[in-house]
């Protein structure tokens, strides 16, 4: 007689890991990365080695105290995804407090407070965006000019972030982005036309952005592919914008940036498939997906146009997560052998 | 012939080397049968007893109740003890069978005028013959073909990993399974015969198709149904095949529909034309743990250590034991348990094969349980509900919709025993139905009890005053009062109570008793 | 300035259409005491301080008693009535007794001098017996109310755990 150990069926799996899932976002987001280091040069790096630093450091002491495991959490990979996030989303001259306070309050405030990773209400990259947008709003509109950043030496670079010593030519490299730019020159009263005369544009959106949003919808489509994320949220989040914004470009193309400047400015493409498929803060129906999707595009569109930041993915972002659990109600599916809703017996 | 999709499923590494599968083998007679006997309480009687020399297929014990079947002996020999053994998880009261190696067997007469015979003569001939579903679930044939359909559906979809029994039965027992097919028809009054394989079984379909073409045969339609499990579950296979669903706590005859397993179709067929009773099944046997995979014929009650050493034996990998699938089978603790006719395969899987004995993560919400679940529940929400204890919104999400298919747990990345989780949130669901009904008895008897005494208090009073009329106004006071509610004649009956009261009886009769115990007077319980 | 006072208006419209209808699927309180007697485990036992699980139920739906008096229907129950009436949710007051396992109550025959007395106490009938005679509780009909353990003279009634539940663990497998 031979002696097994038992376990509940189902005995096999797919293979299939938490860490295996944010493998692959990471992947995807590197087409993003690649594209953004072409544009606006190195500083990126040093962005994404002190964010994941910090976040590597933040997620051990929080462990530690919260008496957790080290090894399988931070294992999982979500720290690294969240790092990567906000770095992408930090001008690359920022200095090294910016990442600091935006991981601590990505991590601290919006992951482990609530009870860590599958227990956050609020995509925990977001949180830390939305803070150091309010707490270094000079800071976070010091972006550079595309391609300018290029001619930075090294050390110039390093006293930039590690020191916060801008360098002496601060001024010809830096510009506002082109949301910002749009913005204000807009206030002033100059037509679309005008504005996308300057050099900050262009084919079809900001100078260099627009090839950074392919490159994120390049990683999305890989996600896609990989199952990793559904179809419903970048449907969600695209469709939205663009139906939003259409009416406007149309009564009045002077005054109202196209739909298609929208979707490759700014943060949109980054949230359509990176930020508001987080599956933790989103919905989980596919319904709710879709509304929660079509929410962040709508929100953001109106904060850019009339609220009081040049873009709004952020707080559009934290704002859907708060309906969530909502969405979540709206129209579950039917499940099997069951009538549809009204139709009951 | 148009398929219909059905939500989720998934498609798992099949395991099923080449297109037909290897002829079923034969394994010699194992000393010793072990059958199972309903479970206690149960009124099915035990036939034989210890020293009786038993045929195979003679009786051991007859059916206990509608849902319970007839169990006969595997092969000739001598009762040696009916006693408890392990079988499955768990234990049972077992026959226990010392063969003699001469396998001579008690037929039952055969029917082979089936056609002409009344449709009651022949259920109940499979009532007696023992037969019931050899797909896993092993309900009596006789109880799921009392009800007609007008369409036959012949269940040949093994959609699970390895399993592989029913299609060397397609491969190479066509002829069989047309003829079981064709007396099914009868016994349901089916206008309409389908016989779903899967898309993958192109050496079943040639066999069948030759079958087919023979004279005499035919009625039937042959439907290839895609390979992506659990597309062999009764529910989702009258999806695929008719577009409908089973309503939710319903039956296939609800759609008019009887669904039954290829191989249930041929032991039901062997029991009527032929008189067997049901004593053997083909089991598959496979996993890297263990030598000789194949498809064997096995008689019902052959320990499972027996048709392993027979096979080859186990390897150095063998790190699991499982009856069934690898999807909804059971694992078992050793291989002294018996083959039962739910007993589809018997999987030794080496470590690699079996999902990773990795902790279980917290959920992210990622929804592909949601994606892939059969049922179209959201399992993730179920998850949530029942860790919170929510037992009646999880009933209301759809709980009990639940097939235990296991797809959303194979799929989970946090590695959540979900399927776990939803049976015992069903089993608690079930207690509390009891619990429910238990209550609506309890307050019909006591509405009934006050009604009564409302009644009893208003005669009383009825009485008085028909015996002195004199005294009317004296007496129409309380008549006015006595039949009131209901509610206030419990009141009454049941005052306020006194806990002291209660506190003091229960300590006195505790005392009583533990005086009177050492005096030998009672057995205290 | 007229633009907001119309979006606001709009808004408040849009607010009150929408509370308007979730009130209107909540349904009208056609009768709360049944609804909370429906929850009620119906022990009719009385531990609650009202004459059985109906009155209880009404006490409740008045506003009178409050959700942690039944110690039959455990802390679930207690949740149960907590989300029905939508008040916080909180566990069975001790003062009331303490949940514990189902039982029935047993007569020692033997003891028993047949004075009718558990009949009468029993609030849903599941004393059977006659005067002089013998007494036997139906343990399937029998609450677990302990109400006729105080009349009995003898003391010849003792709780036992529930049969039913000792017996509702079949091996899975002989199926």
């Amino acid at each position: 007689m031979k002696a097994f150990a038992v376990a509940p069926a189902p005995h096999i799996h797919a293979g299939r890991s938490v860490t295996r899932v944010m493998g692959h976002v990471l992947l995807a987001l590197l087409p993003g990365v690649a594209a953004q280091l072409l544009f606006f040069g190195p500083g990126l790096l040093l962005q994404l080695a002190l964010c994941l630093a910090f976040a590597a450091a933040f997620e051990a002491a929080v462990l530690r105290l919260r008496g957790k495991p080290l090894l399988p959490h931070l294992a999982d990979l979500s720290a690294a995804v969240t790092a990567v996030l906000l770095a992408l989303c930090l001008p690359p001259l920022a200095p090294w407090w910016v990442a600091l306070a935006g991981m601590a309050a990505a991590l601290l405030l919006g992951k482990h407070a609530y009870g860590g990773l599958g227990h956050n209400p609020f995509n925990p990259a977001m949180v830390g965006l939305a803070a150091v947008l309010l707490c270094f709003p000079r800071e976070m509109a010091q972006w550079l000019s595309p391609l300018a950043p290029l001619s930075l030496s090294p050390s110039e670079l390093f006293d930039a972030v590690l020191r916060g010593v801008p360098p002496p030519t601060l001024d010809t490299l830096s510009s506002a982005t082109p949301l910002d730019t749009l913005r204000s020159l807009a206030h002033e009263g100059r037509t679309l036309a005008e504005i996308r005369r300057t050099p900050l544009f262009g084919n079809v959106g900001g100078k260099g952005w627009e090839w950074i949003a392919a490159a994120y919808a390049l990683g999305g489509g890989y996600l896609l592919w990989r199952r990793v994320i559904r179809w419903q949220v970048p449907l969600g989040v695209i469709g939205a914008s663009l139906l939003v914004s259409l009416p406007f470009w149309l009564s009045d193309p002077d005054t109202h940036p196209s739909p298609l400047l929208h979707l490759v400015c700014g943060g949109l493409m980054l949230a359509a498939f990176f930020v508001a498929t987080d599956p933790v803060t989103g919905a989980t129906t596919p319904r709710g997906r879709l509304l929660f999707g079509a929410g962040v595009g709508v929100l953001t569109l109106a904060i850019r146009r009339w609220g009081g930041f040049p873009d709004g993915v952020a707080f559009a972002v934290l704002l859907m997560n708060l309906a969530a659990p909502l969405l979540d109600r709206v129209g579950p599916p039917r499940p099997y052998g069951h009538r549809r809703a009204g139709a009951a017996p | 012939m148009l398929l219909q999709p059905f939500h989720g499923g998934v498609r798992l590494p099949p395991h099923k080397p080449g297109d037909a599968a290897p002829a079923p083998q034969s394994l010699p007679l194992p000393p010793e049968l072990v059958h199972p006997l309903p479970p206690p309480g149960a009124s099915g009687a035990c036939a034989v007893t210890v020293g009786q020399r038993v045929r195979r297929g003679q009786l051991l014990a007859a059916a206990a109740d509608a849902r319970g079947a007839a169990v006969h002996a595997g092969s000739s020999g001598t009762v040696t003890a009916i006693a408890p053994r392990p079988v499955g998880d768990g234990e049972a009261t077992c026959v226990v069978i010392a063969t003699d190696g001469r396998d001579d067997s008690a037929p039952l007469p055969p029917l082979a005028d089936w056609r002409e015979l009344p449709r009651e003569r022949l259920l109940e001939r499979l009532a007696v013959a023992g037969v019931v579903g050899l797909g896993g679930a092993a309900f009596p044939a006789a109880a799921k073909l009392a009800a007609p359909g007008t369409i036959l559906i012949l269940n040949g979809a093994e959609c699970e990993p390895w399993l592989r029994s029913d299609e060397a039965l397609l491969c190479h027992g066509a002829v069989e399974v047309l003829a079981a097919a064709q007396l099914l028809a009868h016994l349901c009054r089916a206008t309409r015969v389908l016989l779903a394989l899967e898309s993958r079984m192109h050496g079943a379909r040639a066999a069948l198709q030759a079958a087919l073409a023979a004279p005499g045969a035919g009625g039937v339609e042959l439907v290839a149904v895609p390979t992506r499990y659990p597309v062999g579950s009764e529910r989702q296979l009258i999806r695929v095949l008719t577009g409908q669903e089973v309503p939710s706590g319903g039956l296939p005859r609800d759609l008019d529909a009887s669904v039954h397993n290829v191989a249930s179709a041929v032991a039901a067929w062997r029991a009527i034309v032929h008189g067997e009773a049901l004593t053997e099944r083909l089991v598959t046997l496979g996993g890297r743990g263990v030598r000789g995979a194949g498809v064997y014929r096995v008689r019902l009650g052959t320990p499972v250590a027996h048709l392993v050493a027979h096979a080859g034996g186990y390897t150095d990998a063998a790190a699991r034991l499982v009856l069934g699938g690898p999807m909804m089978g059971q694992a078992v603790v050793h291989d002294a348990v018996p083959v039962l006719a739910s007993t589809q395969a018997v999987l030794v899987l080496g470590a690699d094969e079996l999902r990773a004995a990795a902790p279980e993560r917290a959920c992210i919400r990622c929804g592909d349980c949601a994606a892939v679940c059969p049922a179209q529940l959201l399992p993730q929400t179920l998850l949530a509900q029942l860790r919170e204890g929510e037992l009646e919104a999880a009933a209301q999400q759809g709980l009990s919709d639940c097939i235990e298919c296991g797809a959303c747990a194979w799929v989970c990345p946090a590695q959540i025993p979900l399927v776990q989780l939803y049976r015992d949130g069903k089993s608690a669901l079930q207690v509390q139905e009891d619990e429910r009904a238990r209550a609506a008895q309890a307050r019909a008897r006591h509405l009934a009890r006050a009604a009564r005494l409302a009644r009893d208090a208003a005669e009383r009073v009825a009485r008085v005053a028909a015996r002195a009329p004199a005294t009317a106004p004296a007496a129409a006071q309380p008549a006015a009062t006595a039949p009131a509610t209901p509610a206030a004649a419990a009141t009454t009956a049941a005052a306020p109570m006194d806990k002291a009261a209660v506190l003091a009886a229960i300590a006195r009769g505790r005392a009583r008793r533990q005086a009177a115990a050492p005096a030998g007077r009672e057995d205290a319980p | 300035m007229t633009a907001t006072l119309l979006a606001a208006a709009l808004l408040l419209g849009l607010v009150a259409l929408g509370l308007g209808a979730l009130a209107r699927r909540a349904g009208a309180d056609v009768d709360l005491a049944a609804r909370i007697d429906a929850v009620l485990p119906q022990t009719q036992c009385g531990q609650c301080n009202y004459p059985g699980c109906r009155p209880y139920a009404e006490a409740l739906a008045r506003g009178e008693a409050d959700i942690d008096q039944c110690p039959p229907g455990g802390d679930a129950g207690a949740r149960a009535l907590a989300r029905l009436l939508g008040r916080v949710p909180k566990p069975v007051n001790p003062a009331h007794g303490t949940p514990g396992p189902r039982v029935v109550a047993l007569i020692d025959e033997t003891t028993c001098i047949g004075c009718t007395k558990c009949i009468q106490a029993c609030p849903v009938d599941a004393i059977v017996g006659a005067p002089k005679l013998m007494h036997t509780v139906i343990a399937a009909e029998c609450t677990g109310c302990e109400l006729c353990l105080p009349p009995c003279p003898v003391d010849c009634i003792t709780l036992v755990p529930r049969a039913a539940d000792a017996a509702a663990v079949p091996t899975r497998s002989t199926a």
